[in-house]
Formats: structure tokens, sequence, C-alpha cells
């Protein structure tokens, strides 16, 4: 089996989000770059496969060198090939089309993604890639099996879950439960060091375009300070949320 | 040139999310200086949506689209577009508005926006304001296609009234084989029980409350106030309660009016998690606890004593005012 995970570079969750040229760019200074976390419990499910059912598994990244370092810890916790799509990530579907190019070649059977990147949260990079290659696609999903050319996954819908059936070549929005958090796998020394050998290609991208525009960016307001109330008086509790919250 | 609202239902209930954007699709089609079409799915009376605004209905009646299918129902869509001739269409942020709108952006060759919590700034250019870096900004973004896909986040625009005349008209799309290549073999999901994703109030737990065998006192809260009931990453991680409760940055968004967390201390994917609620009580035994400073109302004590003092003092409030 092929398999094709699709890595997003995004600031850690404990990042400072703040925005410069007159808040329509990200401030990347001093911000600390990881794996999406969607994306991670993917390429771990890939790895089980790989190393359950003998699968060969490619990262992809669609950004500029400085991603790099983010490919290169995929690498070290398992993967065999990097690609990086040499161009900016700048809307959903751009970055969509960069990888239908790179994936309607490399004839994978199976194309893992995160459900949504937790820098843009755009949600959309899998489906739309599911769609450009004319693949099946099951999106939050949060179980998969593969027997043969046919894969048995479970999505997370609004109260519950399903499970579906699909014929690979199958594109998934993945999110934890493909597997748990404490599968996930911190890259050893021996992984890092052979990570440094395998290979990363760059490769051009293909011309698009974009159909979104983020023109600009804003923080929220900040909060006021929380109002306390007294554990012994939870009936004013009720009122605020009742005359002033207006929530119950 | 209508626009075009997809309209969900479960049960033979129109969902709540549905009749909000439709308010929504509502004030874009004015200021367009259009109407708005809604696409209903197998649904039977379809004339409560004129209150929401919704000029006429195109019903979609066929046995094989009963369970949802995210291809399948993209592909008819995209058909109820084509035909309505639609520049805008209208979606809300379920798990299954999610799963189809990509879909149905690339067939129709559409911008698409997700998690937008305000009508657009104008007609032309359509920027419009979207939730980013998981609730700590907010984006302005500009949908430059011809045809753009709204998908309006939950809570953020709210159920507006407007008399239409909700015309019903029946339309049958023509669907292929390939739309039905995912198949749906088994549906596990909790009868009568409110879901996150639809709950008004949710009231969550964390390892504050020490082990599984003390959520009865959070469901009871959560029965009173007609909740949906969640919990922390480290009580899903621990098996106390089920995976499928686990909001968060990587559990479920939770977008609801009042989140109550109850001994959750409240790291920082948590709160991204859960920013979205409009109004958050926190009650925990640690003053320091980093929620108090996300929160709107907080209570400094132990849970074990609040919680079903607060729960008997909601349910005489709630006979009072029922």
């Amino acid at each position: 089996m092929k398999i094709l995970v699709c890595i997003s570079h995004v600031p850690d969750t404990t990042s400072k989000i703040n925005f410069t040229d007159n808040n329509t760019q990200f401030d990347t200074n001093g911000v600390q770059f990881v794996i999406n976390p969607n994306d991670e419990f993917g390429l771990t499910r890939a790895m089980w496969f790989k190393e359950k059912q003998g699968a060969t598994v490619d990262v992809i990244n669609v950004g500029g060198p400085e991603t790099e370092p983010t490919l290169r810890k995929a690498l070290a916790i398992g993967a065999d090939n990097a690609i990086r799509v040499n161009t900016p990530a700048t809307d959903g579907f751009q970055v969509a089309k960069q990888l239908a190019n790179v994936a309607k070649e490399g004839g994978y059977d199976l194309i893992i993604a995160g459900r949504e990147s937790i820098d843009y949260n755009g949600g959309m990079v899998p489906g739309m890639l599911a769609a450009l290659l004319k693949a099946n696609f099951v999106n939050t999903c949060i179980g998969l099996e593969v027997d043969g050319t046919e894969a048995k996954a479970v999505r997370e819908i609004d109260g519950g879950k399903e499970s579906v059936t699909a014929k690979l070549p199958l594109v998934i929005g993945g999110q934890k439960g493909l597997v748990e958090e404490s599968d996930l796998r911190i890259p050893n020394m021996r992984g890092i060091m052979m990570a440094r050998k395998k290979p990363l290609n760059v490769v051009e991208p293909v011309e698009v375009t974009v159909q979104t525009e983020a023109e600009k960016f804003e923080k929220p307001a900040p909060k006021g300070a929380v109002k306390l109330v007294d554990p012994d008086n939870l009936d004013e509790l009720i009122q605020l949320l009742h005359t002033e919250a207006k929530v119950i | 040139m209508s626009v075009l609202v997809y309209i969900e239902s479960e049960e033979g209930k129109f969902k709540k999310a549905s009749l909000e954007v439709a308010s929504y699709a509502k004030e874009v089609a004015q200021m367009l200086g259009t109407t708005v079409t809604g696409v209903t799915f197998n649904a039977e009376d379809v004339s409560e949506l004129g209150t929401y605004g919704v000029d006429k209905v195109l019903k979609i009646n066929n046995s094989k689209l009963k369970e949802f299918n995210a291809e399948a129902y993209a592909d008819a869509l995209k058909q109820a577009v084509d035909k309505e001739a639609s520049k805008v269409v209208v979606v809300s942020q379920s798990a299954n508005s999610k799963y189809l709108a990509p879909l149905l952006a690339v067939h129709l060759n559409a911008g698409y926006a997700s998690n937008v919590v305000s009508l657009p700034e104008s007609a032309s250019p359509f920027v419009v304001k979207r939730t980013a870096f998981t609730n700590k900004a907010f984006s302005f973004t500009n949908i430059t296609t011809d045809i753009k896909i709204v998908g309006v986040s939950k809570n953020a625009f709210g159920l507006k009234e407007a008399q239409a005349a909700a015309t019903a008209e029946d339309f049958s799309p023509n669907l292929s084989e390939e739309d039905f290549s995912v198949n749906v073999t088994s549906v596990d999901k909790a009868k009568d029980k409110v879901t996150i994703a639809d709950a008004e109030i949710v009231v969550s737990g964390g390892r504050g409350l020490k082990g599984p065998e003390n959520w009865g006192m959070i469901e009871d809260l959560a029965e009173t106030l007609g909740a949906a009931t969640a919990c922390s990453k480290p009580v899903s991680d621990m098996g106390w309660r089920p995976h499928s409760e686990h909001v968060g940055q990587t559990g479920k968004p939770v977008a609801s009016n009042l989140y109550i967390a109850i001994g959750i201390s409240g790291a920082i994917q948590h709160l991204a998690g859960i920013n979205s609620s409009k109004v958050k009580v926190v009650i925990n035994n640690d003053p320091e606890a980093p929620f108090f400073k996300a929160a709107d109302y907080g209570v400094v004590g132990d849970a074990f004593e609040i919680v079903p003092k607060l729960n008997e003092k909601l349910k005489e409030f709630k006979a009072k005012n029922a």
C-alpha cells in the first residue's frame, strides 16, 4: 500500500498569535512550529499500517524552505520520503491543487490529511483534494482499517459515529481517534539520524488562481475580568446568568 | 440568482443551525437584491422555513438519500445551484455540512470560507469575518470567485424571523452510481440526548472531579439545564468518559451560549476549543486556575458541594420561571 500523509506546518498551540504589516501577516517571530496535531494522528496511523500490513509512507507539505524541519520530524517519526511543494500556502484550494498535482502522479492508495489545521482552520483541504482526484472521501475519521482495496472507516458525526466502507483510493480527513494521544511518537535519536539521510524532494508548484484571500487579521477584544460569585450565594449566579448574560 | 441554503433535518425536524443559516441567507439575499432558495432532503412540511426568510424550497425526495451521503448530497446541491443560477451558497458548520462543502466547492469552482461569524461587508468585494488560529484571531476573507460558499458558525448570527412564502417545488437531481461509493454500514448515535454540536448549554467536567463515579452530579446538572455533557482531554484519555465527549483543540469544538466548566483548569488547548462559547462559567477550587482569566463568571470552591447545590437552586428557578 502506498500512503501519502499531508503535513501542515503550524504554530504550536501555546504560541502567542500576533500580526505584522498592518495586521495582514502572521507574525512568526519567536513562534515554534509543529506538525499540525490532526495530521500527526494520521501520520501515526500510517506508521501502524507500515509496520503491521506493509506500506510506504510519503509525507508532503506545501510551503517554503522554512517548513522543512517539520517534514524532517515526520521522517524521524518514520515516514520514508518527504515532498515539499515550493510555494507559500495561500488558501485551502491552492494547497489542495498543489497536493493533487503531486498525488495524481504518485499512485497513492490512501491519502491522509488532518480534518483541519490549527492555524487557518479552513477544514477544506482533504475534501477538495478528494474531489480534485475523484477519490472517495471520509471526513472526521476516527477509525480506519484497510483490507486489500477495501477500507472500513469510522466517522465522527454530531452526537455519535457511523461506520462506512469505501474502495481505495481513499482520502481521509483525520483526527484524534485514528490513534490515541498515547500512541503518538516522539522521534528518538536513531530516527532523527536516519531522517537526515532520507529523501526530501522539492517540487515546483503549478499555477493556481486563489479563491479566497485573507485581507487582514484582528485579535478578539480583550476579555473583561471574571465576576466571582460567593459559593454561599449561588442565587446570585443564577440571577446573573438570567438577567445579565440572558443564557438561562 | 437566488441565494441557496442547504437545509438539514433530523428525525423530521429542521435543525436549528439550518434555520440560522436561512436567516443569514435572507440578509445576504437582501444585500444582493434577490431571494432565498432552500434545498431539503426527504422533508415533508417545509412551511416553517418561510418564517426564517426562505422564499422557495426545492424538495428532494429520494429514498437513496435517506442517510446522509456527502458525495451524493454535494452532487444534488450542485445541480440545485445550476438550476437556480445561484452565486452564493450558505451552509451550517455541522459535521455533515463541513463534510460536503469542500466537495461542493470543487464541483462549482467556488471559493469557500468556513467558520464565518458575520455578514459580508458588501456584495462586492465579498469579505466575511471568520475565526482563525483556533479562536485566537479573526481573519477577514475575501471570496473572489464568481460562486461563493459561506459556512456560518453556529450561534454566530442567530435566528431572525422574516416572513416569506417557502413555496415548495419538487426537485429530482440526477445522481450517478459514483455518488454512492462511500456506504454507511451502521450508525451509533445516542438517542434523546442533547449533542454537543446542537446544545445551547454544555456542562463539562475535568480532572478535578477525581473519578468517573462522580459524574452523576454533572449529568444531573445537565439534565436540569437541558444541556449536553462534555469533558476535558485528560478525562477522556483516562477513559473516565467517552472520547465523543472530549472538547478542546483536538476534540470537539464548542460554540454554545453557555459553557459551564467544573474542575477544569483551563489549559490553552482546552480553551482553544471552547472559546466560541458566548458565556463561560467556571467552578474550581483553585483560584489560580487559568480558566478564571477566560471566564465570565466564576465560583471558587469545592465542586462536590457547589454543583449539587447549584442544581437544586436551578430546579427551583426553572420551576418558578416555567
